[in-house]
């Protein structure tokens, strides 16, 4: 970890109730993460890993605590130029269908009103970025991409503007095993490469362990753990941060077993 | 059969003005219906969205409204709006609205909230999400709204003859009245005509604004 990095996202005391739910999505969440960090969080459905991420980006606003981007706690900025700071995928990817490739990329751009040849050379780099060849990808519809690919452009787009933090939610949780994996690599590749700050929500222990710089582990709202993929291994900080570690051993035995 | 022929190149020889001057006025009275019922059809099926409470209610209205067969709306109107051209325009058009504020409502609410959620998280503005999200995607349902609508008002125009509005049902009255057979075909044909007509210049628009569905994963 980089000593005296700026702390990009910090999260005090952060609460979030659902109206009519009787308990708390997010319970008195407070985290640190550094500039140019990649962080996953790790939870299962219901743990409040996706709330606490979209409270990130004003989709959904705390009941209680504050989030501070670099210094500016959001909660008091306008939601809008919020997000037009941050990137945003989810595993829906979201691409709209009556637009080319080009333009889902260009979409923020063209919101940040950026001239018409910047918009090109960066949509260009980007789809490169994603690894895919710009002349043959740029004029094509979303519906002729396979899901993997689908998944690409949506990262391309959240980059778009080079935000410096970006927001995955389970960006890879609709992709095969190997194009899975394919896109993991890649994506830890475009992480190095930028130095921007990651939150990568997912409830895939094995993807967390594997993109996180340091993993959230996240239980009914609660954060039980916030560490390296080390030390989270070696030493669970509690019964569900260890029963998360005892179903990847169980599953190792299992292929074992099959070996 | 033969003499039918003869009859209508007769009716042609005689009446080529007469003729050209209904089919015109057909035309003109079933376009001035269409843009009426967009123009109140489309705002009021954006409001019943926007309003979501008030939707139900004002749906349960229109349909109501179509229930009622066409002759009745023709010949109610009368009592209000009395005979001619815009009574007529006002009658037909209340047939026609239902079909493009139910579709507007329809494709409006087919957005997948996921997609959205995506347009907003990226930063459009709440406006910004209707006009390059939204009601693009809205788009394919409006204009097979807008085709129902347009086949029922060609249709209903022809009884709109019965309360003075002219077009092709005058021909068509006309050949009841006097059990002419060549008169009911030359109407009814020329109606059809136009009707199957103005469904492909619709269907051309619909595949311009929806050529991205063309497109299939190969």
């Amino acid at each position: 970890m980089m000593e005296n990095a700026a702390v990009a996202i910090e999260y005090r005391n952060v609460s979030k109730c659902f109206k009519g739910a009787g308990y708390n999505a997010v319970d008195d969440v407070s985290l640190s993460i550094n500039e140019g960090e990649f962080i996953t969080i790790l939870g299962s459905s219901g743990s409040g890993k996706t709330t606490l991420l979209r409270m990130t980006n004003r989709l959904l606003d705390p009941d209680a605590g504050n989030i501070i981007l670099f210094g500016e706690n959001i909660c008091d900025a306008n939601p809008v130029q919020v997000r037009r700071r941050i990137g945003y995928a989810i595993q829906q990817v979201g691409l709209f269908p009556h637009m080319t490739v080009a333009q889902n990329i260009a979409v923020v751009p063209k919101l940040l009103k950026w001239d018409k040849e910047r918009i090109d050379n960066r949509v260009r780099e980007l789809t490169e970025l994603a690894g895919l060849k710009p002349d043959e990808f740029l004029h094509r519809y979303p519906a002729q991409l396979s899901g993997g690919q689908q998944q690409r452009i949506g990262l391309a787009r959240a980059l778009a503007v080079d935000p410096k933090i970006m927001l995955l939610d389970e960006p890879f949780g609709a992709i095969d095993a190997i194009n899975r994996l394919n896109l993991q690599d890649e994506l830890k590749r475009i992480h190095g490469g930028l130095k921007k700050t990651f939150l990568f929500v997912t409830h895939d222990i094995n993807e967390a362990l594997k993109l996180g710089t340091r993993v959230a582990v996240m239980n009914e709202g609660r954060v039980c753990q916030f560490d390296t993929p080390e030390n989270i291994a070696k030493n669970p900080a509690d019964g569900f941060v260890e029963s998360l570690i005892h179903s990847c051993r169980q599953q190792e035995k299992f292929w074992e077993g099959l070996v | 059969m033969q003499e039918i022929w003869g009859n209508i190149v007769l009716y042609f020889e005689n009446n080529m003005d007469a003729y050209f001057n209904m089919l015109q006025q057909h035309i003109s009275i079933s376009f001035r219906v269409l843009v009426i019922s967009i123009i109140i059809g489309f705002p009021v099926g954006v409001l019943c969205v926007v309003f979501k409470k008030r939707q139900k209610m004002v749906i349960r209205m229109f349909q109501i409204l179509r229930i009622i067969p066409s002759l009745a709306v023709l010949v109610l109107s009368i009592r209000f709006l009395g005979i001619g051209t815009g009574p007529a325009v006002v009658a037909l058009s209340f047939l026609a609205i239902p079909p493009i504020l139910m579709n507007v409502v329809a494709g409006l609410e087919g957005a997948p909230p996921f997609m959205l959620e995506a347009a907003k998280g990226m930063g459009m503005t709440p406006l910004q999400v209707w006009l390059r999200v939204r009601l693009p995607l809205a788009l394919p349902l409006v204009l097979a709204g807008i085709k129902t609508a347009m086949v029922e008002i060609v249709a209903s125009a022809t009884i709109a003859a019965l309360i003075g509005a002219g077009g092709l049902g005058q021909i068509i009255f006309q050949g009841l009245s006097v059990r002419r057979t060549e008169l009911l075909l030359i109407g009814g044909v020329s109606v059809a005509i136009i009707s199957i007509l103005s469904v492909l210049i619709l269907d051309l628009i619909d595949r311009f604004f929806q050529r991205y569905k063309r497109y299939k994963l190969h």
